[in-house]
């Protein structure tokens, strides 16, 4: 379809912006934190099913704020990017970074040649083996992608609530002292939030392949009312079959 | 790499296979040359010879499911591999054991834990324990044509029933025929003889310590009649691999542990006074405490 008027590119963009904006601004915010030992996630979300905040591979996870459909789009294309990157190479080779910018290329793309821009903004967070190794992405509707070191914050009134953070956060916090922090910067001053209102999980620097764990509402309860939450830990996942082949460093074996 | 995208109406859905296919990288044992055969004899043909794993058994137990699976791999007549792990988690509670084409078996399994754990994180819920069984089974099916040119993949799929809370067992065959057994199953070339050890010793709900025990015992009669097969190898200290399967999730038995379960059985097997008995082998004398 041919455009009948002529409409100035910069003003082109400042409409998709401003469009994008205000469908992210009426979305319920979301912040994350590094912590002591990983990365915790804390999203406003009075759905138990409609989730925010998912895992995309051993050491990243996702979250997405705005429009729904648009960023669990998002989502399953990231873990088939992660699945699919792992098993053609390995899965030591998927990180944060270049599915960051997997995602950062795709949004730009949106935002420039589609007529509906994506009204949505993206966190991709990993989990390091040191707290050195942690990484932050925060990606925005428009394909503008930053890294973070301490906290990022998602969605409506992220200023606010990023402000209230500057204020609160420290390094190396316990994992209850951070949702504290989190949750209260999330409610501010006037609100309270209850473990019902927040989907909260976590990256645990660990032992274990997959780093990703939900909190229950039964652990949040009990982080907001000053108690020590640990995540809770699952079975452990399995080695790959091609990697548990290879004998153990150290394991002799014989020539014959 | 670029993001994988699909329209609505054309979405693969939360199969890792589907995704893998579109974009190229499915494996294409189906479209093997109609010629193509594995040799049995140590690669003098023109066509190379390939691995094959040997004996894998699963029992029910009162708790789940243990497996076990020996440690070999043959080439015709010759041995290939002396440490090949058979028996994986496939994901935090079902295993799965091999037995077969190594090549095609290992990129099986690597196949359906990938399938299970993509299926997990796209979906947000773990398949049924029936839903998996069936998709393994969908993958055996998929494998029919080159299991009729020779290279067989037969797995055995067990797991724990979160839903049900009881273990469960699977077989298949080349067609990706899945067949439940309530008790016990074993495939390979020596299931004969570890499927008839189980058989006689089986018994419902066997506290771990005794199913455990009768699987070790199951491969090491099996080992001792059917060549491909692998016994314990205590000059090298590689034993079979042996897991439970229960509510807390797959958890493989420490060697330490199995090899301490060999030498008890070697030692109630081997012949009073008799030099040459198997336990009295440098590695093993005395060690039993």
């Amino acid at each position: 379809m041919s455009m009948p008027f002529y409409v100035p590119t910069e003003q082109l963009m400042k409409d998709k912006a401003d469009y994008a904006r205000k469908g992210i601004a009426r979305g319920r915010a979301l912040a994350a934190l590094l912590y002591a030992d990983g990365i915790l996630i804390c999203a406003e979300n009075s759905s138990p099913t409609l989730r925010k905040v998912s895992e995309i591979y051993d050491r990243i996870a996702f979250a997405g704020a705005g429009r729904y459909n648009e960023y669990d789009r998002l989502r399953i294309a990231g873990v088939r990017h992660a699945d699919l990157k792992g098993y053609s190479y390995s899965r030591e080779d998927v990180d944060a970074q270049s599915l960051a910018n997997a995602y950062a290329q795709m949004l730009g793309d949106v935002f420039t040649h589609e007529i509906k821009p994506m009204e949505v903004e993206i966190l991709v967070a990993e989990v390091g083996d040191a707290p050195e190794g942690d990484r932050l992405f925060h990606i925005l509707y428009d394909g503008t992608a930053f890294d973070e070191h301490t906290f990022t914050v998602l969605g409506g009134e992220a200023d606010a609530i990023a402000e209230r953070l500057e204020q609160t956060y420290r390094e190396a916090l316990a994992l209850d002292e951070a949702l504290r922090v989190a949750v209260r910067a999330l409610a501010g001053d006037d609100r309270q939030l209850a473990a019902s209102d927040l989907e909260v999980a976590v990256l645990a620097r660990g032992n274990s392949r997959r780093a990703f764990r939900r909190l229950s509402d039964d652990d949040v309860t009990a982080a907001l009312a000053g108690g020590e939450v640990t995540p809770t830990p699952e079975p452990p996942a399995p080695t790959p079959a091609d990697e548990a082949a290879t004998p153990e460093a150290g394991a002799e074996e014989p020539e014959g | 790499m670029t993001l994988p995208t699909y329209r609505a109406d054309d979405d693969p859905g939360p199969s890792f296979l589907d995704v893998l296919r579109r974009a190229g990288g499915a494996p294409r044992w189906g479209e093997l040359p109609a010629d193509a055969t594995p040799t049995m004899s140590h690669g003098t043909g023109a066509t190379p010879a390939i691995s094959h794993g040997t004996t894998v058994v699963a029992v029910r137990f009162a708790d789940g499911v243990v497996m076990a699976g020996d440690r070999r791999a043959t080439s015709g007549n010759l041995i290939s591999h002396r440490s090949m792990e058979k028996v994986f988690p496939a994901d935090r509670h079902s295993g799965v054991a091999i037995a077969g084409a190594a090549g095609p078996a290992i990129e099986m399994v690597k196949l359906f834990q990938l399938q299970l754990e993509h299926y997990e994180k796209v979906e947000g819920a773990e398949l049924s324990l029936e839903g998996k069984a069936n998709q393994l089974g969908q993958m055996v099916r998929s494998h029919l044509p080159a299991a009729l040119q020779g290279f067989v993949v037969v797995p055995l799929f067990a797991g724990f029933d979160v839903r049900r809370g009881m273990g469960r067992l699977f077989e298949y065959d080349v067609t990706g025929g899945r067949y439940e057994e309530s008790d016990f199953a074993a495939t390979g070339s020596g299931s004969l003889h570890a499927g008839t050890v189980i058989k006689l010793g089986y018994r419902h709900d066997l506290p771990r310590t005794e199913a455990v025990e009768l699987v070790l015992n199951a491969l090491f009669q099996a080992a001792d009649e059917d060549s491909a097969t692998g016994g314990p190898d205590l000059v090298r200290g590689i034993y079979p691999v042996i897991a439970t399967i229960t509510v807390e999730g797959f958890a493989r038995l420490p060697d330490d542990e199995i090899a301490e379960l060999f030498r008890a059985l070697i030692d109630r097997l081997s012949t009073p006074g008799s030099s040459t008995a198997m336990g009295s082998s440098p590695t093993i004398g005395g060690a039993r405490s």
